[in-house]
């Protein structure tokens, strides 16, 4: 049988070397493509250095060698820059839209009865467990031009003809706020269902309205939930494909669209690399802001 | 006892019919008599038969669950191992870059996962195809198994380990006496959490894969691309069914197990 401390080796060692190998290694090999150049050929690139042959050779003069046009291309080439921009702006504005679409469910939840809450946290889960590309196939239907929003719509006599729903950053926010609603939800409810509710009578007895004992207590109390909420909902829509490319049209623009085109169309793998490092930086502040607001709350606790 | 209120009643009920609205009329559609998913024309299950003459979709189906099962065992022993490492260990060299990269996949946006991965196995020349895929799926499912096995590691009343040691037991036995009977709960959600990630994978699976495998989302995406039909929402109608049963019955398995280790424990208190 093992010894203890051989033991403790082995149980760290095995996922240790799982993760170098295909999460660590696979990232630098990624930084390494960006700084090719494109080639026609198989694989579609040719290295600038090779990382173990070569390193020890002439480091200097290889990194001279390195190829920053597919970095220069980023900034020159319009369509990245504002697929960047525009990706963070769709996501920011979800994120915003997601909530004041989650917090009245959050709250709703958090002030119902004890005994029914734990089958409402269910109900607001299961869905997740439904697949993503499902629950984005089921608004295709719903949204397209004959489709039942439509038809809605019009049998109200709210719209005379079918709009075009489908194809427009419209659909992406619908998208984006149908499957991240979750993501939200659950924050906030954790954060308001903790609250003691005799913080809200003392505010009602020193003469605050009901809107005023929201503002001034529960809000602000509900803060941590809501910060984890949006980095939950903000930093997976920046680097969605499957919503803008089911749900939008020509004119959406998102980085992880844009980066499955560049690969799969252009097979300009060293261009999507590059696009994906960039995105990796853009994401890195909200990831670290999150990261450190979590361990914050884990020592409050 | 409190009462809701107007509003929550209102905003609990809008919330919950937009999440659930969508899916039943999915449902609803793939009972369509018509060719349309937005025109009813009579009830039919016509396209359920359909679904079982297409034998493209039933492979693309049987490849999905083939790397569902393989990718969610093998992420799930990874997943505790390191949650093992990480709840228990303490502070060990590297230990930073370990849960980094324990946490980063989390966060990571999919086509960058499904891009890196892609990469490394064109580097080191190996056929792409259903192997790939489970390879990659492993990799970005453990972490989701670490981090539910890792919060159940923390709430563990870890006397009782050191008592079985006291008593005798190699840590190895511990383990398998002691520490997973009392961790079951969480392993087993892990699993079905990274069963269910690997099912719902269509980004990473695009990456990865190559000619001859083909899973069932990747297959729905190309069908999408091409249009939408009753025989597409009769699929996915079938994997909502098959997951929620897969949930209820999970969700009843763990509640039976906690009520009867409660009962033990009382047992156990009133024999003292």
């Amino acid at each position: 049988m093992f010894a203890r401390g051989n033991q403790r080796w082995i149980v760290t060692a095995i996922p240790y070397a799982w993760m170098l190998v295909f999460f660590l290694v696979p990232f630098l090999i990624v930084l390494k493509i960006s700084f090719s150049s494109t080639e026609i050929a198989q694989p579609p690139y040719s290295p600038t250095f090779d990382l173990i042959n070569d390193v020890w050779v002439d480091t200097l003069e290889k990194l001279q060698a390195l190829q920053f046009d597919n970095y220069k291309r980023l900034f020159t080439d319009s369509i990245y820059v504002e697929s960047y921009l525009s990706s963070l702006w769709i996501a920011g504005t979800s994120t915003l839209m997601m909530l004041f679409l989650a917090y009245p469910i959050a709250y709703g939840m958090a002030r119902a009865p004890k005994s029914i809450r734990p089958t409402l946290v269910m109900m607001v889960i299961l869905p997740f467990w439904t697949s993503f590309l499902i629950r984005i196939y089921a608004w295709i239907s719903i949204l397209s031009e004959e489709g039942l929003l439509n038809s809605l719509l019009v049998s109200l006599g709210i719209i005379d003809e079918p709009m075009q729903i489908l194809s427009t950053n419209t659909a992406v926010y619908i998208g984006i706020l149908y499957s991240y609603l979750p993501f939200m939800v659950l924050p906030l409810y954790s954060a308001l269902e903790k609250m003691d509710d005799s913080l809200i009578e003392a505010a009602k007895d020193l003469g605050c309205t009901q809107f005023q004992a929201f503002w001034r207590v529960t809000f602000p109390l509900s803060i941590p939930g809501v910060i984890a909420g949006c980095f939950l909902v903000f930093i997976p829509a920046v680097g969605e494909f499957v919503i803008p490319d089911l749900l939008g049209g020509s004119e959406t623009l998102m980085i992880g669209k844009t980066m499955w085109e560049e690969f799969f169309n252009n097979r300009d793998w060293p261009a999507a690399s590059a696009v994906a490092v960039a995105l990796l930086i853009v994401l890195m502040i909200p990831i670290v802001i999150f990261q450190s607001n979590e361990a914050r709350q884990q020592e409050m606790r | 006892m409190k009462r809701l209120s107007a509003f929550n009643v209102v905003s609990l009920t809008l919330g919950f019919s937009f999440l659930y609205l969508p899916i039943v009329l999915l449902i609803l559609y793939s009972f369509n008599a018509g060719r349309s998913v937005a025109v009813w024309g009579g009830w039919s299950t016509k396209w359920y038969g359909s679904v079982f003459e297409n034998d493209q979709l039933l492979d693309a189906a049987w490849v999905t669950l083939q790397v569902g099962v393989l990718s969610a065992s093998v992420a799930t022993v990874l997943g505790t191992l390191a949650a093992l490492a990480l709840a228990r260990y303490g502070r060990f060299r590297g230990r930073t870059l370990f849960s980094a990269m324990v946490y980063a996949p989390l966060v990571m946006p999919e086509v960058i996962t499904g891009l890196s991965l892609l990469l490394l196995f064109v580097a080191v020349n190996l056929d792409r195809g259903f192997w790939t895929i489970v390879l990659s799926h492993i990799t970005f499912t453990m972490c989701f198994v670490a981090v539910v096995v890792q919060s159940r590691l923390a709430s563990f009343d870890r006397s009782v380990e050191e008592a079985a040691m006291d008593l005798g037991c190699t840590p190895f036995v511990t383990f398998f006496r002691i520490t997973l009977p009392i961790i079951l709960p969480a392993v087993i959600s892990g699993w079905m959490l990274a069963f269910t990630l690997s099912l719902d994978d269509l980004v990473i699976a695009s990456f990865t894969t190559g000619p001859g495998a083909t899973t069932l989302p990747m297959k729905i995406y190309s069908d999408v691309r091409l249009g939408v039909k009753p025989e597409i929402n009769a699929v996915c109608s079938l994997m909502v069914g098959v997951v929620t049963i897969a949930v209820v019955i999970a969700s009843i398995m763990t509640k039976r197990q906690e009520v009867e280790r409660e009962r033990a424990e009382r047992a156990a208190l009133a024999g003292r």
